[in-house]
């Protein structure tokens, strides 16, 4: 191809030069080629520059047709150099993306995420539940006054619990400290230090000497409710019971009371939970569950004795409350699937690391 | 307690066609809970069978078999094959001519026992000769039932082969097993549950027969005599109040007890002993009376029933030589003598034996306590004490004597002697009054929350067998008192219960009650708890739980010192293992059992972390006091209460074995090092805003070089972190290079709990300037880094140690510490000649305090 004459300044001179140029470009398959281009046909050494030091050298009156002849040149060439490196680079994006493409499905496992021990979950969903509804949650020590953890709760000296068989003492005897054998103590503490209206929950580990077993554990989680105010009476027990079982199980949920005795309750109640895996369907014996029952024995509950109440230095004519209790383990088993407890108290991480952070 | 239907239906009409499952569902709705439903699990044919031939076989097996052919009526092979059943039978206790029970094929026995004709012995045998246990009627399995000896000749003479033995035997009759709560000791006996039973199902007044009504004769001079002398009585209750002595004399010692009454026993679980002894069973489960069959002949009388005293000694029935407390309460011939712990068990002196025909039966009734601590005391849970400890109707007493009386005399041709004694404290027994309460007829309503009518309440309280006087008209309190069988009812809530529960529980209303003023949501150690435990998860440590208990080596096993504080530990009275007597005083000590368990199923990378309390009693344990229940205690008492009970702070315990980051395709896994543990530690106290000082610490069990303690910036200790010392790890059994960190939550939570306030941060641009300061390797970095910032002062935003150095250049024993110092100041740049000024007066501190040289 003949050079064009970098002094023909003729619009047929000049579009040759365009044309070259835009050929040059189009040919370009690189963005290195057309660099190449834009060197040869664009740039400070390329005939287009060439054509315009060259308007220096005509006469006057020629020189303002030229330089818009010219301008319009370059304007042409640079808008095909634009275009042609839009192309080049999307294309040159496009490949690298491709080719930076890995195995997202190799191990990632550099840090492993620990976990939480679910009964610990169980135990601040079901707080979570009652401080929703208005309630605080109250704690205590495990190792507790006898006292707090028995005759303030109308469990007098001659209880079957006071004796060895149920109750871990502490030595000697008659440090009249044991391990609470229940999470009451916490309302016994609670109701010894505020005035009513007191609505408490109390989450936390209990001890019984029972030897351990798939259902039975010596060391074990409780959870239990108090509320003490005017006017309290079973049907806000049952109602409460309620509320519970339907955020912790399913909104269809409901509970049964059925007469029963207790201590520190009178009057008392077992409470059953209406089965979460038949709802009361199953025929008799075919519900994992509940054996078909319908039911669910989920714990015990009751109004707060008088003897309690005054003993805790509450007015027993003034204010009546209702307590209720039920075992952690218990309700991770059901609500889980959870087998064994075993399976609880091991401390083997493939127990709790088989669920999130959250219950 | 058991309460088979045939029993029950003798008290009070059951429904019609009630099955044990819909008694039971009566019972449940008044709060007896079925524990078990026995009986009634066998179909047939079962019949009566007469042994017509038997051949002994004997097998190899060194067994003799007995191939035999027995007439069964139109039953089994005689309706196939035309021919008598043929049947292989391994027990030799029976006569051709012997009338037995014989199980066909078709039948099923109780436990699902499905029974079929098969190939046994080289014969075909069908069907079998029944043993009481394989029907559920007894523990005999030593022969088959030969019916004459088992129902008597009598009966037996008027069986014919092919007659229904279910009936016959009273198989098809189901026993219900029910829970009796405490408050309900009534409830341990067929009385008590017929009578909860009409209650239950609200049928009209005669449809419940009270087997305890029974006319009785008044106490006489001439019955044996009896005194009630109960010199230390406890909490002011005598031990017995009420002692009925009856004499039946000329028994014949081989007349055995009907075989209604054993069947009954067998149902009820109890073994038929003879005739004496079944009486006293039968009545207690009848009446809920325990009773005493004392052999006359060897009494001298009078009976005195007094405390033990000390050094006396007794041998009960089981055989015991029981040393006595003198707050037992004994059975006494003349006052000397022990015959027995009353209401607890007999002696060996008195008891009734095979040549016994003079009997002395004893009803009598105790204090609930007495009983309940020599129950207790002695380790003897017996049917009486059972019983007694609950609570049993003092006015009973009587009936139950006679209908013991009259059931020996009809069935071991006894006379019964006409002296009647009917001791109580004083004399002959007058009955006590008992409490009654005021009851407000809304009062039950007000506490269940159901508005109950007047006329409902006191005609409930009325059928439970309550005097309610003062009810006429339109009276709002009322006088109520209890019946004698119920001890439990005292007050309002009492009689609530009642009338709750028979109306039923299940029309309660449900009422969700809504707190007053707006809950105050978690407190800040709750938070503070839950987000420790949530960021140190998503550090990548697992949650475990472990049991509180540490063993006697625990402490030398971690290598604690002498003078340790955590050596003081609580000790139980009766710990579950005698290896493991005592309370943690720390989390790691038994974290420790849960890494090994981990280890032992072969995992090798772990990061374990248990929050949990500790118990840290100190030298000695308080003394709790054990105030009265009658009021509140005073605050001084209270305060005792809680200062007695020793303190528990709730720690994390972290430890980890093996790798924090596993080897991959991305090259080596990173082993856990003690600054994992410093890191996580100090991620706990960022966590909750707070920056945690480091310095070194020599403490067991972590290694004397490579442990750090954690304070606040007021120097209060937070915990610990670091390598464990690899002594302690080999005491252990666990993996060496084990990390582990121990920290305070309660100190971490007092020192989080205020608001804390933003500081105002420069937007001026950094300025940064490296350095590299040589000092004694023993320096620690902490050390260098303080008299870093108090040297260059408070335009020092940021200090980076960015590299150790120890080698020939800096010389041995000594360190190179490079720091890269960012510089800002609040208010303008900050010009090349300030930030060297600061850098050079870090330089300068640094060597005054810690010794050291600009490289």
């Amino acid at each position: 191809m003949t050079q064009p004459d970098p002094t023909d300044l003729s619009q047929e001179g000049l579009d040759a030069l365009v044309a070259a140029a835009e050929q040059a470009f189009a040919a370009a398959g690189t963005l290195a080629e057309l660099k190449a281009a834009r060197l040869a046909h664009v740039d400070v050494k390329s005939p287009l520059a060439g054509a315009n030091r060259a308007i220096g050298s005509l006469p006057g009156p020629e020189r303002a047709a030229a330089g818009a002849r010219i301008g319009a040149a370059k304007a042409a060439a640079a808008s095909a150099l634009a275009a042609r490196t839009e192309v080049l680079e999307a294309e040159r994006d496009a490949r690298i993306l491709v080719e930076e493409a890995v195995d997202v499905t190799v191990p990632v496992g550099r840090r492993p995420l620990g976990a939480r021990h679910p009964l610990e979950l169980i135990s601040e969903r079901v707080a979570d539940v009652f401080v929703a509804m208005g309630w605080e949650v109250a704690e205590g020590p495990e190792v507790e006054a006898e006292w707090l953890n028995f005759d303030a709760l109308n469990i007098g000296p001659d209880h079957p619990a006071r004796q060895m068989q149920d109750t871990f003492f502490v030595e000697p005897p008659d440090s009249h400290l044991v391990l609470r054998t229940h999470t009451s103590p916490v309302q016994a503490r609670t109701m010894l230090h505020r005035e009513p209206p007191i609505y408490v929950v109390c989450p936390g580990k209990t001890f019984r000497t029972d030897d351990l077993d798939a259902t039975h554990t010596p060391v074990f989680h409780q959870v239990e409710a108090l509320a003490v105010d005017k006017g309290i009476t079973m049907a806000h027990l049952k109602g409460t019971l309620d509320a519970f079982v339907r955020a912790l199980f399913g909104p269809d949920m409901r509970t049964r009371l059925r007469p029963s005795y207790f201590p520190f309750t009178e009057p008392s109640a077992e409470i059953d939970c209406s089965c979460f895996a038949c709802n009361g369907r199953a025929a008799l014996g075919e519900c994992r569950v509940c054996g078909g029952s319908g039911w669910i024995e989920l714990g015990g509950s009751g109004m707060v004795n008088r003897k309690v109440l005054t003993a805790c230095g509450i007015d027993p004519d003034v204010y009546t409350g209702f307590a209720f209790g039920l075992g952690i383990e218990r309700t991770l088993m059901l609500r889980h699937g959870v087998g064994t407890m075993y399976d609880m108290i091991d401390g083997d991480v493939r127990f709790s690391s088989q669920f999130g952070l959250e219950l | 307690m058991r309460a088979p239907l045939t029993w029950l239906a003798e008290y009070v009409d059951l429904a019609p066609g009630a099955t044990g499952l819909d008694v039971a569902a009566s019972l449940v709705a008044v709060g007896l809970e079925e524990e078990d439903l026995h009986g009634g699990d066998i179909t047939g044919p079962l019949v009566v069978g007469r042994v017509l031939s038997c051949v002994d076989e004997p097998q190899k097996n060194g067994k003799t078999i007995r191939w035999c052919t027995v007439d069964v009526g139109p039953h089994g092979q005689m309706a196939t094959e035309g021919k008598h059943q043929e049947i292989v039978c391994g027990a030799h206790n029976f006569e051709v001519g012997d009338l037995v029970v014989v199980v066909l094929p078709g039948a099923v026995l109780p436990g699902g026992f499905a029974i079929a004709a098969r190939t046994t012995y080289g014969h075909v045998s069908n069907g079998m000769i029944c043993a009481e246990d394989e029907l559920g009627i007894g523990e005999d399995h030593t022969g088959i039932i030969v019916l004459q000896r088992y129902l008597g000749a009598e009966v037996a003479a008027a069986l014919t082969p092919g007659d229904d033995a279910i009936a016959l035997l009273g198989l098809g009759e189901e026993v219900l097993e029910v829970n009796v709560t405490p408050d309900r000791g009534y409830c341990f006996s067929l009385r008590g549950i017929a009578r909860e039973y009409w209650h239950a199902t609200g049928s009209p007044v005669d449809a419940y027969r009270d087997p305890g009504l029974r006319a009785t004769p008044p106490p006489t001079d001439g019955g044996f005599p009896v005194r009630l002398d109960d010199a230390t009585p406890i909490a002011s209750v005598p031990g017995c109040d009420r002692y009925v002595a009856r004499m039946v004399r000329g028994i014949d010692p081989n007349a055995p007890s009907p075989r209604w009454m054993q069947r009954r026993l067998t149902q009820m679980g109890m073994r038929p002993i003879s005739l004496a002894v079944d009486v006293t069973n039968y009545v207690m489960l009848a009446l809920g009376q325990p009773l005493h069959a004392f052999d006359a002949d060897s009494l001298r009388g009078p009976i005195v029933v007094r405390r033990a005293r000390p050094g006396e000694r007794l041998t009960t029935l089981d055989d015991v030589d029981r040393p006595l407390d003198p707050e037992d309460l004994l059975i006494t011939d003349a006052g000397e003598l022990p015959l027995a712990i009353a209401g607890v068990m007999g002696g060996a002196t008195s008891e009734v034996t095979a040549t016994t025909t003079t009997v002395l039966i004893e009803a009598a009734h105790f204090d609930p306590v007495t009983i309940a601590r020599s129950s207790r005391r002695h380790k003897l849970i017996t049917e009486a004490s059972k019983r007694f400890e609950r609570g049993v109707d003092p006015l009973v007493t009587a009936a139950a004597a006679d209908l013991a009386v009259e059931l020996l005399v009809t069935y071991g041709g006894g006379v019964a002697d006409a002296g009647v004694t009917d001791a109580g404290i004083d004399g002959d027994f007058e009955p006590a009054p008992r409490a009654s309460y005021e009851l407000a007829l809304d009062e039950p309503g007000r506490i269940v929350g159901v508005s109950y009518p007047r006329d409902q309440v006191v005609r409930t309280l009325t059928d439970l067998g309550c005097t309610v006087e003062g009810h006429e008209g339109d009276a709002d309190v009322v006088t109520v008192t209890p019946p004698s069988w119920r001890p439990d009812l005292v007050d309002g809530p009492d009689y609530a219960e009642e009338v709750a529960r028979i109306a039923g529980y299940d029309t309660i209303p449900s009422v969700l009650p809504t707190p007053t003023g707006a809950g105050t949501g978690l407190t800040h150690g709750q938070r503070v708890r839950r987000l420790l435990a949530d960021t140190l998860a998503a550090r990548g440590y697992v949650e475990v739980l472990t049991y509180p208990f540490t063993g006697l080596s625990s402490a030398d096993d971690l290598g604690l010192a002498t003078d340790d504080e955590r050596r003081h530990a609580l000790r139980l009275a009766n710990p579950l293992s005698d290896e493991a007597p005592f309370m943690r005083t720390s989390v790691l000590a038994t974290l420790v059992d849960a890494l090994r368990r981990n280890v032992s199923r072969g995992q090798r990378d772990l990061a374990l972390m248990e929050l949990g309390l500790v118990t840290l009693p100190g030298e000695g344990v308080r003394r709790a006091p054990l105030p009265s229940v009658a009021s509140r205690p005073g605050d001084a008492e209270v305060a005792g209460l809680l200062s007695a009970v020793p303190p528990q702070p709730r720690h994390v315990a972290l430890l980890a074995t093996g790798s924090v980051a596993p080897r991959g395709w991305w090259g080596e896994g990173r082993p856990v090092a003690w600054s994992d543990l410093v890191e996580s530690a100090l991620a706990a106290g960022r966590a909750l805003g707070l920056d945690l000082e480091v310095g070194p610490v020599d403490l067991a069990p972590w290694h004397p070089g490579r442990c750090a303690r954690l304070t606040l910036a007021d120097g209060t200790t937070v915990g610990y972190a670091g390598e464990l010392h690899p002594a302690v790890l080999q005491r252990l059994g666990l993996p060496a290079r084990c990390c582990a960190a121990e920290l305070d939550v309660d100190v971490l939570t007092t020192a989080s709990a205020g608001s804390p306030q933003a500081t105002p941060f420069s937007t001026h641009p950094a300025a940064l300037s490296d350095i590299a300061l040589v000092v004694d390797a023993s320096v620690p970095a902490a050390a260098v880094e303080a008299a870093i910032r108090e040297g260059a002062g408070p335009q020092l935003e940021v200090v980076s140690l960015f590299d150790v150095y120890v080698g020939d250049q800096v010389g041995p024993g000594r360190k190179s510490l490079a720091y890269r110092l960012t510089f800002r100041a609040p208010d303008r740049t900050l010009t090349t000649e300030e930030v060297n000024g600061f850098r050079d007066a870090a330089v300068a501190r640094a060597a005054e305090l810690v010794g050291a040289v600009q490289r």
